[in-house]
Formats: C-alpha cells, sequence, structure tokens
C-alpha cells in the first residue's frame, strides 16, 4: 500500500472511531486520533499479520500497551476481517459485549490484554526474547502513551530490551504532550524522551506521528536496524484529523454531541477527498 | 540434611529442560537464592535475568508464555507476590498465560530479616485474583511430584517454598499425588488438622502425639490451596472440630478458605491457627512458629482445648 492510500485508510478508520465511540457512548477519542497513523501504517503495510494467519507462530506480534485507545485497533481489525464490524459497532461497550473498552485477547487478532499502563513494553520484551531464542521470523511492536512513561515498569522494560539488544523490537511512544489532566510537561516532566530511551541503549527516532511518510520510513529504518531495539518517538496531536478535537486534553474521554458527530464526518471525508 | 525444596524445582527443571527446549527460567538477580544457579549453568540458553525488576520478572515471563514457550519466574516470595501482584493479575491470570511463579524463601523464611522479606499475605494476594492457583507444597517429594504437574499443564500458578530444607512428610516411593487434592495423611474420628506448607509436618507429629493419648486425628495436607480441595473440607468437617495451620496471616489464609467452605456447607467448631496482623517477633523461621502456636506443641494444646 503507498502511504497515500495508508493516509486514505486513516481517515477511514478515524471515521469508524468517530462512528463507534458516537453510537456507544464512551470512548478515549483523542489517543486513538493520536496514534492513528502508527497502527495504519503497521496493519496495512509493515507486519506480517492478517486473519488467515492469527495463529501461525511465526506472525508479528502487536501490543496495545496504551490499552485505552483501543477503539482504532478495534477498527483497524474489523476492517481486516477478524470479525464483524457491525457486531463492534453495536455492542461495543455494551451489556455482555465481547467487546469491552480495552484489549482483551478473547478477541481474535489481540494477542494480550492490556489497560494497566505500563505492561505491554515487558509483555512486548518477553515476546521478542522468546522470538531471539528460537530464531523465529517475526519481529514485535508495542504502542505506548506519553503519560505512560511515568510509570516505572516501562523503563523496566527499557533495560531489558536494551540490555538483549532486541532489534526485532520496536515501540512507539505517542508523544501527543496531554494526557487527563492536562500538559505532560506539568504533571511530570517527560522531556527529553530522546535523551532518556538513548541511555538505556535504544535506537532513537524521533518524527512527526501523524505525518504517514515520515512514520512509513522510520518502521523501515527500525526494521533494518541491528543490534538495538528501537524506540520511535511519535511527536502527535491528540485528536489529530477531526480540528475541534485536536490539542484539547479534554477529548481524552469525551464523546461526541450529534452536531460534532456529523461535523468530524464532514471534516474526515473532505479530508480524504483532498488525497489524491 | 534433604535438598530444600527449591532445589527440587530447579532439579526437575533441569531434568525436564533436556528434552523440552521451550522451558526458560526466569530471576530478578535470584539465581542464587532460589536455587536456580545449576539451570543456569547447564542451560545459559534457557536462563534469563531480568535484574533486580520484579514487574518486568512477570511480564516478560507472560510475554514468552504468550509465543509458546512455558517460563518459570522465580523471584522471593515477599517481592512477587506483592510487587509483581498487578503482572500477575493482568499479564497472567487475565490474559492466560500459562507462567509457573515461583515464590521461593516464602512465609517467614528469613526470619529476621523483618517484615519486608516475609511473605505473610501471598496466599491472600495470588489466590484472590481470578485464574490464579496457589499452592504450598510440604515437602521434597511432593513438590518434586507438583512441579512435574505443572510442567504439563496449561494454566498459571503460583507456588510458593521455602528457604531451609524441611524433614519429609512422606517416604521415598510412597508419595500419594493427585492434582488439586488434598492428601490424607492420618484419618481420625476425634478432630481434623489441615495443614498446607512447612505446617504439614507439624500437624502430622501433633496427630502422632495425640493419638499417644487416646486423640485420633485426621491430619490433611493441602497443598491445593487454590483450588481448594472442597471434598476433603467437608470430610474434615464431619469430625465435629477443625484446625487450620498456616505460615500466613489469618485475613485470605488457606483457614479463612476452609471456614468458608464449612460455615456453607457443614458449620462446625474452626480454629484458624497462623501468623498475626502485625509484624512478627524477630526470630529464625522456627523460633517464630513457636512463639506464635504454629508447631506441634501448638497445635496439640489446640486441639486439647478444642476437645474439651
Amino acid at each position: 500500500m503507498s502511504t497515500l492510500d495508508l493516509q486514505r485508510k486513516a481517515c477511514d478508520i478515524r471515521a469508524d472511531v468517530v462512528e463507534l465511540i458516537y453510537r456507544s457512548g464512551c470512548g478515549h477519542i483523542g489517543g486513538d486520533m493520536s496514534e492513528m497513523e502508527a497502527l495504519v501504517a503497521l496493519y496495512y503495510k509493515h507486519m506480517n499479520c492478517c486473519p488467515e494467519n492469527q495463529n501461525d507462530p511465526n506472525r508479528d506480534r502487536f501490543v496495545l500497551s496504551k490499552g485505552h485507545s483501543v477503539e482504532t485497533l478495534y477498527c483497524i481489525l474489523a476492517d481486516k476481517g477478524y470479525f464483524d464490524k457491525e457486531e463492534l459497532m453495536s455492542t461495543f461497550s455494551a451489556y455482555k459485549s465481547r467487546f469491552i473498552g480495552h484489549p482483551n485477547n478473547k478477541i481474535p487478532g489481540i494477542e494480550v490484554n492490556s489497560g494497566s499502563l505500563g505492561h505491554g513494553l515487558s509483555v512486548a520484551v518477553g515476546m521478542a526474547k522468546a522470538g531471539k531464542m528460537d530464531d523465529a521470523p517475526y519481529r514485535v511492536y508495542t504502542v505506548m502513551g506519553d503519560g505512560e512513561l511515568a510509570e516505572g515498569s516501562v523503563w523496566e522494560g527499557a533495560m531489558a530490551g536494551g540490555h538483549y539488544k532486541l532489534d526485532n523490537l520496536t515501540a512507539f511512544v505517542d508523544r501527543n504532550r496531554l494526557q487527563i489532566s492536562g500538559s505532560t510537561e506539568t504533571v511530570m516532566t517527560q522531556d527529553s524522551q530522546e535523551e532518556r530511551w538513548a541511555a538505556f541503549g535504544w535506537k532513537v527516532i524521533s518524527i512527526h506521528g501523524n505525518d504517514m511518510d515520515a512514520v512509513d520510513a522510520a518502521i523501515t529504518e527500525a526494521k533494518l536496524t541491528k543490534g538495538k531495539p528501537t524506540v520511535i518517538i511519535l511527536n502527535t496531536t491528540k485528536g489529530c484529523g477531526v480540528s475541534f478535537m485536536e490539542n484539547q486534553a479534554v477529548w481524552h474521554h469525551k464523546t461526541l454531541s450529534e452536531e460534532q458527530y456529523h461535523l468530524a464526518l464532514k471534516e474526515l471525508k473532505q479530508r480524504k477527498e483532498s488525497l489524491v | 540434611m534433604n535438598i530444600p525444596n527449591r532445589q527440587v524445582v530447579c532439579n526437575v527443571l533441569i531434568e525436564l529442560a533436556e528434552q523440552d527446549k521451550n522451558i526458560v527460567v526466569l530471576c530478578s538477580d535470584s539465581r542464587g537464592s532460589g536455587s536456580m544457579t545449576d539451570f543456569a549453568n547447564t542451560y545459559p540458553d534457557q536462563f534469563v535475568e531480568v535484574g533486580i525488576a520484579e514487574q518486568s520478572l512477570v511480564s516478560v515471563a507472560a510475554g514468552m508464555a504468550s509465543v509458546g514457550k512455558k517460563p518459570v519466574a522465580v523471584s522471593p516470595a515477599c517481592f512477587l507476590s506483592t510487587r509483581s501482584m498487578e503482572q500477575i493479575k493482568v499479564d497472567c491470570a487475565y490474559s492466560h498465560n500459562n507462567v509457573f511463579l515461583l515464590g521461593i524463601s516464602g512465609g517467614v523464611s528469613y526470619g529476621a530479616l523483618g517484615m519486608t522479606h516475609h511473605s505473610n499475605t501471598d496466599i491472600a494476594d495470588i489466590a484472590s485474583i481470578p485464574g490464579m492457583r496457589v499452592y504450598l507444597p510440604s515437602d521434597r517429594l511432593q513438590t518434586e511430584k507438583l512441579t512435574r504437574a505443572l510442567m504439563t499443564d496449561q494454566h498459571p500458578a503460583y507456588v510458593r517454598v521455602g528457604r531451609n530444607p524441611v524433614d519429609d512428610v512422606y517416604e521415598e516411593g510412597n508419595v500419594p499425588f493427585e492434582m488439586n487434592k488434598a492428601t490424607f495423611l492420618r484419618e481420625g474420628k476425634d478432630l481434623a488438622i489441615i495443614a498446607c506448607g512447612e505446617m504439614v509436618l507439624y500437624a502430622k507429629k501433633a496427630a502422632d502425639a495425640l493419638a499417644k493419648e487416646g486423640i485420633e486425628a485426621t491430619v490433611i495436607d493441602m497443598y491445593c490451596v487454590k483450588p481448594l480441595d472442597k471434598e476433603a473440607v467437608l470430610k474434615a468437617a464431619q469430625t465435629g472440630r477443625v484446625i487450620t495451620v498456616e505460615e500466613h496471616v489469618a485475613i485470605g489464609g488457606m483457614g479463612s478458605m476452609v471456614s468458608q467452605v464449612i460455615a456453607t456447607n457443614n458449620p462446625c467448631k474452626v480454629i484458624n491457627l497462623t501468623l498475626p496482623d502485625e509484624p512478627v517477633i524477630t526470630g529464625n523461621s522456627k523460633e517464630i512458629f513457636h512463639y506464635y502456636g504454629l508447631d506441634d506443641e501448638g497445635i496439640i494444646l489446640t486441639a486439647k482445648e478444642l476437645i474439651k
């Protein structure tokens, strides 16, 4: 898939996320939108995983460590055919639904459960270390939030990833600079993430995380990197793609009014049409 | 002198790992205290050191399990059961990753090192997690049987063993063992003593002494604290008097689980012999056990009081 097609796909998935959150009345839409380009680039171009190979031991593994941004993952998995999209849309977070508000591996395509922050990186380290032991061809990817990096357990995983030189592991940090209480730098200083990860022995690629060309190139570079794991710092915009949500901490977890729903879909449609 | 139970686990793993390259031992700077040095030296490619990082220890092990490895995560029970508790809950139990969690130097094994090093709440901590199992084997022979059983099943489990060697409860070649079924060491009509871990030996000694005075006690080795063998508990309740003995606080321990089963199904008098709801006195484990009545002498006194 070309990066133009990936951009257009990202518009479609954004519209699906808006639909899902509007219909269900809940969801972490701000982070869904900021992580979008990374997940779309992984699932539609870079990762070897599809419904047909979901039990193949050599499939690539994905761990959504910032599990609250599950809506984007669900919409991508539905679009790829892991499960029925209408079932997702009509039951997400509803009574007795299998689609809960965080990733759960009872759902096809989801490897491990997450939701509590600070777990995913170490789990991904375990997957990658096992892959190295077996000389397996798969790669492991995980996406963390920037607020999540305040969890000490993240740095235990970073330490092990660097120590074991896991070049089959790529971590992403969704650096949208906003968390539920406001600016990450006000809540707890995160800068400089580039220096912190480098100090732990990781290759660091810092890019505009909503620029599909940059995301695509960074993942390619990570795949070619030998002898150390790579972290891609995605400098993103929370709520990216829907103008009234962008850079507003209030859209960390907020539902849309009917007017906002129509406005968002219209904007995303126009955005997609402009991508030619 | 017997070898400690932790060494037994290592020996079994060394034997099994020769054939099964998916067995991996993970330690948190605990290979020496966990008796896993021999494994690390024998199979360096199947050994993973994570450093003093118990949260990562469990998450990394879970990640390995998710891609087909059979990980055994080894760390002092005090840290494994509390520092890593959320990783056990989310990454092992909730995500259905088959990790064998080995809590070493459990209970008050570390004696005078104080409450930081005592795992006197690990049963409550881990048994309360949906999907987790908890085992406290009583001696080296049972530990071997349990380890072999756990290495062939598909679900996560926490096993607590003590630091020091303990005398045998069973005899070589005569170790009755059925997974998730308590072992009856003797049967008597006057009362029942249900014990787990190192307390089983004391329960057995107490029953032998009581028998000499004409008091016949049933003794049950409840190594499977979760899933608790309810059938065995109800059989114990038929005596009308039950004593539970454990190296753990009262709240959420084996005795509290036994009491729930008895209160619901066949109420009778139950006394829980436990560690106190406070930091324990300074001493080695035997001194601590004696002070709180967690030995044969304490069990005998309690039994006689109960029979009155």
